[in-house]
């Protein structure tokens, strides 16, 4: 330990000139969420990487006369690593095998395509987590949402357009509802918004498992499976750029909604009351906000978010008639989203988009290379690790710490160091 | 000259009619169903099955005579309630207990009217469901109790599953899959320790992804080396059922309770070893405070950071055990996906038994018993839709969150990171 | 045991908490360490008891230095503290308190009770304690939990005892019984830190004073100094607590509280058959040591309690039941005890905090809509008013400092059109430059017109601001007196006694 005195000290600090601006900035850039955003992605590749080249069967063979000769299995790994990624690019990005740009293309309207439910509900978790509140719910209330928006679809007769609009509300209102009821009983109770969630999506899909296999409710007329009848022509979403493309309208929706959100949550009074609550539930309460209610509204939105994923999967992606995995684990996709866009609504669009064509991608490549789609999952869940703990990042890539973070805390006691005197 | 107010601290007693409200409720329901929609004549109780050391005579209930007989017994009992409500007092364990106990009689009764119900194979099948829900809690408890809230007991049972199948198979002994099972479950454990304790992000998060990140590495590595080789990698050797002598001839609970597996009777030691230490050692006072109040416990010179870690990592051993009875015990090989959310349910115990050991333990087999009694009924063919059974122990979790259940209150700290500065 | 504190200097990030201070405790002393909220008394002695690492200096025993890397190190060389904020975990009982982190166990690991509960009962007696060691210590008064905090220390043979401000949560009555403890242990040869900004308490106990201001040792003082020497050397200039104020213009009755009980969740009457009335432009202050129902008051007021009955009226208008919006939109200002928990959001902008109460309508609001201009203008022109001090109004309020956060608060509250002005313990933890300023705002407030409740635990404060004082004991008011009631009568008041010629 240093001996200054008090006048060493101050005469060291003054000699020191200040850093520059340019200096500053770059250490915030450094320090801050962007890069650490883009590192997080790429240690989750590098991860996802080791364990595709440890389990590829051909790396398993170049190991066998690694002695013989070791460059073939640095080949074979290199090999297995490039085959993966590349497929997973031409799956979700530009195909170059593809002649003519129209077809090339494809793989980045897949990736739209994938991105569109994800984002939405990305922007119900975001928005839920914005108040304070963990909304893990959203498997459920894509499946409340998908059935009742299915049941409109194809039981009633209505105009087209007309069909179309009723069929997303419905669904709305009903994702929102069964969200709604989180918000209730947290309001009035005091229950864990996070077990409820839980609980609640097993009731859904308890539920929705029921009705698919009831007739009058969900199951096809006259038929025995689990599954529903096909959504009538009039209520099904079209698509946004031609037959050939999957991309449907239901993106136009999506990004409508998004710049609903940020709205709402920037520049709008109801917004300013979650952020409020979220922030700080007893200042807000003190400040005459009503907490509760703001915890209904806020289950209402982030439900009726989460609710267009299940509706634009009913309506605009399977439209043939559904089963109950129709939520196909978009509820717990959206978590990773809204956490990798750190719950900013346009933080949370790029994540879908990403994740998106994770998802893309990840289907190619399995075609492509046989690499079971799980390892999207790996990569995902390593993302959102990876830049929930930036000092861990940091420490990876041994980037300046900013100043006012919290340091990691060790698990020893702090050494000390002896004194002398 | 001055007098002194006596220091008056008058109390109100405030009264709770959720006990009495919600008798009232299941009376209702007793008297709609098991009397005024009882169709049935009669239901046969067979108590012992041919294998049985000392053979008991079926049972025969007549349907409407018992539900008229256990309608008046509860209705008994709700008027009771009320009355130990209006003197400020809670309705007593017992009574809970026994109105539980005769409204499933009369909801057997009902339920397999004109039919026969196997009660030592429906107990045997309670048991068998319970055990990874029995360990997962008690893996939760443990985690809650030192303040590091455990959504990740469905990973941890997932991947005690995956790397016990692989380990037995390799080496050809259970006993070796059970030890890496648990060593997989403390893995998981020690990144959601070192995340919540050292990164101090926050625990749901991060027991929400470790989830995501199990599912998604066990899936892949299962269909890339797993399901490729099944012989060698995926043929677990089973636990051999052991009778214990004496007690495995008691009537009707000796099969159930004594012709088990070592997991089961691990299960016996573990609960009670960890029931006894929590509330009577060093080291369950020090976890509990830790868990209650991290900043008194390191005034005492506890190392929070460090109690917490070993103590979640310890979590997930037990849990890991609960894993491996699903390849070890029952099943045998992995499959994707195969918890199917047991280590919610597992959540749910917790909650639903106040994070107590004894209580969680009983919570399981009750939620086990409720998912088995699904099993049973759909095979005698029940007028209640299975779904509605499977829903069971979400609902029950829901009220019990909600309070409708008695105050459930959990460790003060739990989900809260420590931090001095 | 004799403690020594060498140059000791601990900083946070930019801010030196302790820089440079040094002090010794001797045996069979009381070493009172006296200085303002946010001086850096209690970070000293977080350093001391091993809870945080010194930057620079060190500590010695008995001329040994030492080197603690936690409290249990502090522990066992001898050091015991009695925290500010109990150290005492609710669900545990008194014995199981006691006994956590140097355990006994028998056979089989079991943890001796029973040792644990003679330990308690020893150390009870040593002292003329009434503990029940099995008693739940969430269950416990505040004046019996701090006794258990004390066995805990004495239960480790403690030679060096740390009282962090013992007293914020005592009635002069505990306050005395406290006293004469800490003179008991002195005498059998204990080395006591007393850690205070009560100075009356450190005339009556101490033998040696040290005074720290701002991170440093200002000087030493001796236990005949005056109140007023040491409150100089304190804040580093001549105080001034009387506030300049006129005398009150009074008008019609404006609030009106009438037999307002309040219960707890357990059915607890917290607050139990108030009535008292405040007039237009008069300010009435409620004394009382902490935590006897003013908290609960305030929060009555501003409908932000369950659990209530009795009525509330302001101009006529009865607030009983309504919600804190309808209470805020009314016209009631309220500044609440804690800052930072409850009177701001700390994420949010000044600006942003500025708005806060009126954040569903005109004129920060237009159908639905933030509008951020008006918000924009109002705030510069506030923060101006205000004296916010900060580097723009974008600026995070947890970035700001107590009183300039305070400020913030006031101008918020004080900017509305109000018929009532509510503050409970406007200056606790802020600069005395602010508190001045806040004093100065409360006392224009009341010549404006409107009436003013003020809830204090700082009897200097009531009194410099009162009008008139109601004096609140276990959720009664044990009398409303005069302004310039004798502090002795006042104190007195404060443990639940009524002078004769007092109307209760």
């Amino acid at each position: 330990m240093s001996k200054k005195t008090p006048d060493a000290l101050d005469t060291a600090t003054t000699e020191i000139a200040p850093p520059s601006r340019w200096n500053i900035a770059l250490k915030e850039m450094l320090g801050g969420s962007v890069v650490i955003s883009i590192l997080s992605v790429l240690s989750a590749l590098v991860v996802g990487a080791i364990l595709i080249a440890v389990t590829d069967p051909g790396v398993h063979k170049a190991v066998g006369y690694f002695a013989a000769r070791p460059t073939s299995t640095f080949q074979a790994i290199w090999d297995s690593i490039f085959g993966a990624y590349s497929s997973l690019f031409q799956g979700s990005v530009y195909n170059f095998r593809r002649p003519e740009f129209a077809t090339g293309i494809k793989p980045l309207t897949e990736t739209l395509t994938f991105a569109t439910p994800l984002i939405v509900a990305g922007l119900g978790v975001a928005l839920a987590f914005r108040v304070g509140l963990f909304n893990i719910g959203g498997r459920g209330q894509m499946l409340i949402a998908a059935a009742c928006a299915g049941y409109v679809g194809f039981t009633w007769q209505l105009p087209p357009v007309i069909h179309l609009i009723v069929a997303v509300l419905a669904g709305i209102i009903g994702g929102a509802l069964w969200a709604g009821i989180v918000g209730v009983l947290k309001a009035r109770t005091g229950a864990h918004e996070v077990i409820v969630t839980i609980m609640l999506n097993y009731i859904a899909f308890y539920l929705v498992s029921w009705m698919l296999r009831t007739q009058g409710f969900l199951q096809a007329p006259g038929s025995n499976n689990p599954k529903t009848a096909p959504i009538l022509e009039t209520a099904v979403m079209p698509k946004l750029l031609g037959p050939s493309y999957n991309l449907n309208t239901g993106f136009l929706l999506v990004i409508a909604l998004t710049i609903f959100v940020a709205w709402l949550l920037s520049r709008s009074s109801l917004g300013f009351q979650f952020r409020a609550v979220g922030e700080n539930p007893n200042a807000a309460r003190f400040a005459g906000i009503r907490v509760d209610r703001m915890y209904i509204y806020a289950m209402l939105f982030s439900g009726g978010l989460i609710a267009v994923a299940g509706v634009i999967q009913v309506l605009g992606v399977v439209p043939a008639g559904f089963s109950s995995g129709i939520d196909a684990g978009i509820g717990f996709d959206a978590i990773t989203v809204a956490l990798l866009g750190r719950a900013k609504p346009w933080g949370v669009f790029f994540a879908g988009i990403l994740f998106g064509a994770f998802k893309a991608g990840g289907f190619a490549m399995q075609a492509a290379e046989g690499i079971p789609i799980d390892i999207v999952l790996v990569v995902q869940s390593l993302i959102v690790l990876f830049i929930a703990a930036p000092p861990l990042i940091r420490a990876l890539f041994r980037l300046p710490v900013p100043a006012g973070e919290p340091k990691p805390v060790s698990l020893r006691r702090p050494r000390v160091k002896a004194v002398t005197r | 000259m001055s007098q002194t107010t006596t220091p008056v601290t008058s109390t109100v007693v405030l009264k709770s009619w959720k006990a009495p409200i919600a008798f009232g409720i299941f009376t209702v329901v007793s008297f709609v169903i098991f009397i005024l929609l009882n169709t049935g004549a009669s239901t046969n109780f067979r108590l012992s099955t041919e294998s049985d050391f000392i053979q008991l005579p079926a049972i025969d209930l007549p349907a409407l005579g018992t539900g008229i007989f256990v309608t008046a017994l509860l209705f008994a009992m709700t008027v009771l309630s009320f009355f130990f409500s209006n003197k400020g007092k809670s309705s007593p364990i017992w009574m809970i207990s026994a109105f539980g106990f005769f409204f499933m009689v009369g909801f057997l009764t009902w339920a397999g009217a004109d039919g026969s119900i196997l009660i030592p194979g429906l107990l045997l099948g309670t048991v068998g469901l319970s055990i990874p829900l029995i360990f997962g809690a008690l893996g939760g408890i443990i985690s809650e109790r030192v303040g590091v809230i455990n959504i990740a007991i469905e990973g941890q049972l997932l991947a005690g599953a995956f790397v016990s199948a692989m380990v037995a198979t390799l080496t050809g002994s259970p006993y070796l899959g059970l030890v890496s099972a648990m060593v997989a479950g403390m893995l998981v454990s020690f990144v959601l320790a070192t995340f919540s304790v050292k990164y101090l992000v926050d625990q749901v998060i991060v027991g929400v992804v470790l989830n995501v990140l199990v599912l998604g590495l066990t899936s892949f590595l299962y269909s890339q080396v797993l399901s490729k080789n099944t012989a060698v990698l995926n043929s677990p050797p089973r636990f051999d059922r052991i009778d214990i002598p004496v007690l495995s001839q008691i009537p009707i609970i000796g099969p159930v309770l004594f012709r088990q597996t070592l997991i089961v009777y691990l299960m016996y030691i573990i609960v009670a070893v960890v029931a006894y230490a929590l509330f009577k050692t060093k080291w369950g006072l020090r976890l509990r405070s830790v868990g209650e109040h991290p900043m008194a416990a390191d005034t005492v010179g506890i190392n929070v950071a460090a109690t917490r870690f070993w103590n979640v990592a310890l979590a997930g051993a037990i849990a890991g055990i609960g894993g491996a009875y699903f390849t070890l015990g029952s099943v045998g090989a992995f499959q994707k996906e195969m918890t199917a959310g047991a280590g919610f349910i597992a959540l749910a115990a917790v909650i639903f038994g106040r994070w107590d050991p004894i209580r969680a333990t009983l919570a399981a087999l009750l939620f086990g018993f409720a998912s088995n009694l699904q099993n049973v009924l759909s095979i005698i063919g029940s007028p209640v839709p299975s779904e509605f059974m499977l829903m069971l122990p979400y609902v029950v979790t829901i009220f019990a969150v909600a309070g409708f259940v008695g105050r459930v209150r959990g460790p003060a700290a739990a989900g809260k990171p420590y931090t001095k500065s | 045991m004799k403690l020594e504190l060498r140059n000791i200097t601990k900083r946070f990030g930019q801010l030196t908490a302790n820089d440079h201070i040094s002090l010794v405790a001797k045996p069979g002393k009381i070493h009172a360490l006296v200085g303002e909220n946010g001086a850096g008394k209690s970070t000293l002695m977080n350093v001391l008891f091993g809870l945080y690492q010194a930057d620079e200096g060190e500590i010695l025993l008995d001329d040994v230095v030492q080197q603690f890397s936690g409290p249990g190190d502090a522990m066992a060389a001898g050091i015991g503290m009695v925290h500010q904020h109990f150290m005492l975990i609710p669900v545990f009982t008194v014995a199981e308190n006691v006994m956590l982190g140097h355990e006994q166990t028998t056979r089989g690991g079991r943890l001796d009770i029973e040792a644990a509960r003679q330990l308690v009962l020893d150390v009870s007696s040593r002292f003329g304690f009434d503990i029940d060691p099995d008693a739940l210590v969430g269950d416990l008064p505040v004046g019996v939990q701090q006794r258990v905090e004390i066995i805990k220390a004495l239960a480790r043979d403690a030679q060096v005892l740390i009282f962090d401000e013992p007293t914020a949560v005592l009635t002069p009555q505990e306050t005395d019984e406290l006293m004469v403890i800490m003179k008991q242990l002195r005498d059998s040869g204990t080395a006591i830190i007393f850690i205070t900004h009560k100075l009356r308490e450190v005339r009556e106990v101490a033998d040696e004073i040290t005074v720290i201001r701002l991170g440093k040792v200002v000087g030493e003082a001796s236990p005949t100094a005056t109140n007023t020497e040491l409150a100089e050397m304190m804040v580093g200039r001549a105080v001034q607590l009387k506030v300049d104020k006129g005398p009150a213009k009074l008008g019609a009755d404006a609030l009106v509280v009438e037999s307002l009980t309040v219960l707890d969740p357990t059915g607890m009457a917290v607050v139990n058959d108030v009535s008292f009335t405040i007039r237009a432009g008069e300010i009435v202050c409620i004394a009382g040591v902490q935590g006897n129902g003013q908290t609960e008051l305030t929060e009555a007021i501003m409908g932000l309690a369950h659990h209530v009955s009795g009525s509330i009226s302001l101009d006529g208008e009865s607030l009983v039941g309504k919600s804190v919006r309808h209470i805020l939109d009314a016209g009631v200002g309220f500044v609440p005890e804690d800052r930072t928990e409850d009177g701001l959001v700390g994420s949010f902008t000044i600006a942003e905090n500025l708005m806060l109460d009126r954040s569903h309508g005109a004129p920060f609001v237009r159908a639905g809509a933030l509008q951020l201009k008006t918000l924009t203008e109002f705030a510069t022109e506030t923060s101006k008013e205000f004296d916010v001090r900060s580097q723009g109004i974008t600026s995070k309020a947890s970035q700001l400092s107590g009183g300039n956060q305070q400020k913030i608060v006031l101008a918020r509250e004080l900017s509305r059109d109000l018929k009532l002005f509510v503050a409970a313990q406007p200056t606790r933890g802020i600069d005395v430059g602010s508190i001045e300023f806040v004093h100065k705002r409360i006392v224009q407030t009341r010549d404006s017109g409107i009436p003013v409740l003020v809830v204090s635990s700082e009897l200097d404060e009531v009194v410099a601001l009162a009008d008139r004082i109601a004096v609140m004991y276990r959720g009664r008011i044990v009398g409303i007196v005069p302004a310039d009631t004798p502090r002795a009568v006042l104190g007195l008041m404060m443990a639940g006694e009524v002078p004769a010629g007092v109307a209760a």
